[in-house]
């Protein structure tokens, strides 16, 4: 396993000009590293589906690198999607799955068969165009240039060090962040995209 | 048209509709009843057909192509819209877009009685989720759908098409 932190500064030096989708506990500390902000999108959540949502903007923005920080325990409630996407072949999408084996904002209880399952493995046979597996940093590190020029889907499944959180969800720190509108509006507006 | 042709409801229609209102996208699950208008789909050129797993997903992928300025319609059966509820409020409802949902009222009846479940909660459905919906049952019905379109982009909200009939096909060659 390896810290969301340190993958996110070995990626921040692949990223190029790629537009980025954090999500869950793993992905706050993207914000730390980002240093394009305005490609930064909060696509918002629900049961899974900010996958769906991010497969959407790469069919809608085929030009654009789409980079979509994932999270297992997201995945596992829409699993149908990698189906989706392999299907739809989306060539500028790089799928990163940030495996933690356990809901950490929820006081880190294990998710199903969490030590076991090959998220790779399906992504590999649902037919994504290529597939990693990283449990550690070194081999993160050495790959992820590669992984950003190779042509989509890609899946790259990751093992985190889990952040568990346990106190009442009113006591933690709230640190800022943009809203949704505020970042689909800046992504709009850098991509000249008038809104509909 | 025909008195005969008005009073079914012809894949073109929902095409033609689609044309005129820009549509780019369709998201969708085929259902028993769409078949002939997923064939008619997939000869324009203009429309690219999305295939999702479950219909959670279409209005999700549909919020990521609006984002990227892109015009979807979700095209799904009304058992799929109830599974979708989640969906519906965090990707839709919630995201401030327009979006224009058709969706195959399987069970409708005007006539009977209706047994099948789905169809007696499809309207309460709706109706619990604030979503404003229009019923398209024939060829006279379609400028429905570009009211659908109209309101959809004035509210920035979703709305939804009932499609109270089968698509039919059997005029086509």
């Amino acid at each position: 396993m390896f810290s969301a932190a340190d993958m996110f500064q070995k990626f921040q030096e692949q990223r190029g000009n790629a537009i980025v989708i954090p999500t869950g506990t793993c992905g706050r500390h993207w914000r730390d590293y980002s240093q394009n902000e305005n490609r930064d999108v909060n696509l918002g959540g629900a049961m899974g589906h900010t996958t769906s949502a991010s497969l959407g903007l790469a069919l809608g923005l085929p030009n654009e690198k789409i980079c979509l920080f994932d999270s297992e325990g997201s995945l596992l409630m829409n699993m149908g999607i990698i189906a989706t996407i392999a299907g739809k072949k989306p060539k500028n999408f790089v799928h990163f799955l940030m495996d933690n084996e356990c809901y950490a904002t929820t006081g880190g209880q294990p998710v199903p068969n969490a030590s076991e399952i090959n998220y790779a493995g399906m992504a590999k046979e649902a037919g994504y165009a290529s597939t990693y597996h990283f449990d550690n940093l070194e081999e993160f590190a050495d790959n992820i240039e590669s992984i950003m020029k190779a042509t989509g889907p890609v899946f790259v499944s990751m093992k985190m060090v889990p952040e568990v959180e346990n106190e009442p969800i009113g006591m933690r720190k709230r640190i800022p962040q943009r809203s949704r509108p505020e970042t689909i509006a800046a992504l709009q507006k850098e991509l000249n995209i008038t809104a509909p | 048209m025909s008195q005969q042709q008005a009073a079914i409801l012809q894949p073109e229609t929902l095409i033609e509709e689609f044309k005129q209102n820009g549509v780019t996208h369709v998201v969708t699950i085929p259902d028993s009843e769409t078949n002939y208008l997923y064939e008619l789909m997939k000869e324009q050129p203009w429309l690219e057909i999305v295939p999702a797993s479950r219909e959670g997903e279409t209005f999700a992928i549909s919020l990521g192509l609006l984002v990227g300025g892109k015009t979807p319609v979700c095209l799904i059966q009304n058992t799929g819209m109830l599974e979708s509820g989640d969906s519906i409020r965090g990707m839709a409802l919630d995201s401030g877009f327009p979006l224009v949902m058709v969706v195959g009222y399987r069970g409708w009846n005007r006539h009977g009685v209706i047994t099948d479940s789905v169809a007696r909660y499809t309207e309460p459905f709706l109706n619990a989720m604030r979503i404003n919906y229009y019923l398209v049952e024939s060829n006279e019905d379609g400028p429905r759908i570009s009211e659908a379109f109209k309101e959809a982009k004035a509210t920035k909200r979703p709305v939804a098409i009932l499609v109270g009939d089968e698509y039919h096909g059997f005029n086509r060659v």
